[in-house]
């Protein structure tokens, strides 16, 4: 059969909602989209963890220690299932790891900011586990089989971090006035970096974009922006705290709320490594992977002994 | 004048547009773990069902992990794992003459059969 049969055949089994899975034919551009976006996200969610695990030793009760410390272990569960979808696609998972480790495979930007106070947890539940939810409901839709019942998975358990998360600043915003202002602060610092998570705009394409043809995505990134911007503003009612976007105001004509243009030159500048945080996080998790050899090694070491004494028992 | 303009996502930022933060690291081959296949009951009475996979160095050390992973909010009461390399597959592409047999044999479907409306309890 010739590439222009099976593609056909291909793009019909997506557009009739047919999930594509790991052995059946699919174009190479479409295997190396998949593998460069699934890895991405799954880098994301392995360097999630590090901004939040800065405050597990700090967090301020037991019980907050405790579900912080759930919810950077579910981080990993998820970076885990990604890396098996990526898997799944004939790229070995050492590669992957070793495209985050030389700075050639990239993150979300967002973790490329600093965690500077406990609120900062809260405001990251709220607000970043909410943008990255809304672009995870999207996906348990996407094409892809593996990758769709991932993030199945992911979507299950990340309602609630972000439930956690509008807890911890509802808290603080009921509090002293020291807290109500750190609650404040931290939406502040986080707003503008959340919209940023949707990505570039969509902007006057003539073309079709390959992503939604091949429903690898079916929203973009402005109408994800829109969908998030119209929900939290809501819930920032609740928590009576403001965001800091002067433009912010209700659209009767369009049902939407109209907000503030994004600063794009600090969107490229952290997506090209130059965010305050890129050169700490990548460090710290090279340092993670050099200093954890010995336990890979000693395991490999340890299962290659029983096995030989499980073989001697038998003989 | 049509213009060409790339859309990125979430998650998708192409690799030109990366700069910082490119180099050369050594990492250090992994230990060469096998891939694992992990099956989890959910529940007595119930199949087996799959449910990813993960790397390990040994068959207990995938259902600790597998116990890890996939189970940590009581999904399952029993696991089962396989090294991916001990299963086999049928092939996809032959699927249309492979399942070809089952398509005429409609005398196999109990809807197949005309009985009268009085019969009952069949």
């Amino acid at each position: 059969m010739s590439v222009q049969e099976l593609e056909k055949i291909f793009q019909g089994k997506v557009d009739q909602e047919i999930k594509i899975e790991p052995k059946d034919w699919m174009p190479d551009a479409y295997r190396k989209t998949l593998v460069r976006q699934i890895s991405q996200h799954a880098h994301s969610e392995i360097v999630g963890m590090l901004p939040e695990g800065n405050w597990i030793s700090r967090a301020p009760s037991l019980k907050r220690k405790a579900i912080l410390l759930a919810k950077v272990q579910d981080e990993a569960g998820h970076g885990l299932y990604l890396y098996s979808a990526v898997e799944t696609l004939g790229t070995p998972r050492n590669q992957t790891i070793e495209d985050l480790h030389s700075g050639k495979a990239k993150y979300s930007s967002i973790f490329n900011y600093p965690t500077l106070t406990w609120a900062d947890i809260g405001a990251i539940g709220w607000l970043v586990d909410g943008a990255a939810i809304l672009n995870q409901v999207m996906l348990c839709r996407t094409s892809y089989g593996p990758y769709a019942r991932a993030m199945v998975r992911i979507c299950k358990e990340e309602s609630f971090h972000q439930r956690q998360g509008f807890e911890i600043l509802l808290v603080l915003s009921k509090g002293t006035p020291e807290q109500k202002a750190m609650c404040q602060d931290a939406i502040n610092r986080w707003w503008w970096p959340s919209l940023m998570m949707f990505g570039p705009k969509d902007g006057e394409s003539t073309h079709s974009d390959q992503s939604m043809t091949w429903k690898i995505k079916r929203k973009s990134n402005d109408e994800l922006r829109q969908q998030f911007v119209d929900m939290i503003v809501e819930q920032a009612k609740i928590l009576n705290v403001t965001l800091p976007d002067p433009a912010l105001q209700w659209n009767a004509a369009k049902g939407h709320y109209d907000f503030g243009e994004i600063d794009w030159v600090e969107f490229w500048n952290v997506v090209k490594g130059n965010g305050p945080c890129n050169k700490e996080r990548l460090e710290a998790r090279r340092k993670a992977w050099d200093e954890g050899a010995w336990v890979r090694d000693a395991a490999a070491a340890f299962a290659e002994k029983r096995a030989a004494r499980q073989a001697q028992q038998v003989a | 004048m049509n213009i060409r303009l790339t859309k990125y996502y979430y998650g998708d930022i192409p690799e030109e547009n990366t700069g910082g933060g490119a180099g050369t690291v050594t990492v250090k081959d992994v230990a060469g773990w096998p891939l694992w296949e992990v099956f989890i009951r959910s529940k007595q009475g119930l199949d087996h069902k799959h449910v990813g996979s993960l790397q390990a160095a040994d068959a207990q050390m995938a259902i600790e992990n597998a116990r890890d992973v996939y189970t940590r909010r009581s999904e399952g009461i029993s696991i089962w794992v396989v090294e991916s390399k001990h299963i086999h597959a049928s092939n996809p592409d032959d699927a249309g003459a492979f399942y070809e047999p089952a398509n005429d044999k409609v005398y196999r479907h109990p809807t197949f059969y005309d009985l009268p409306e009085e019969l009952k309890h069949m």
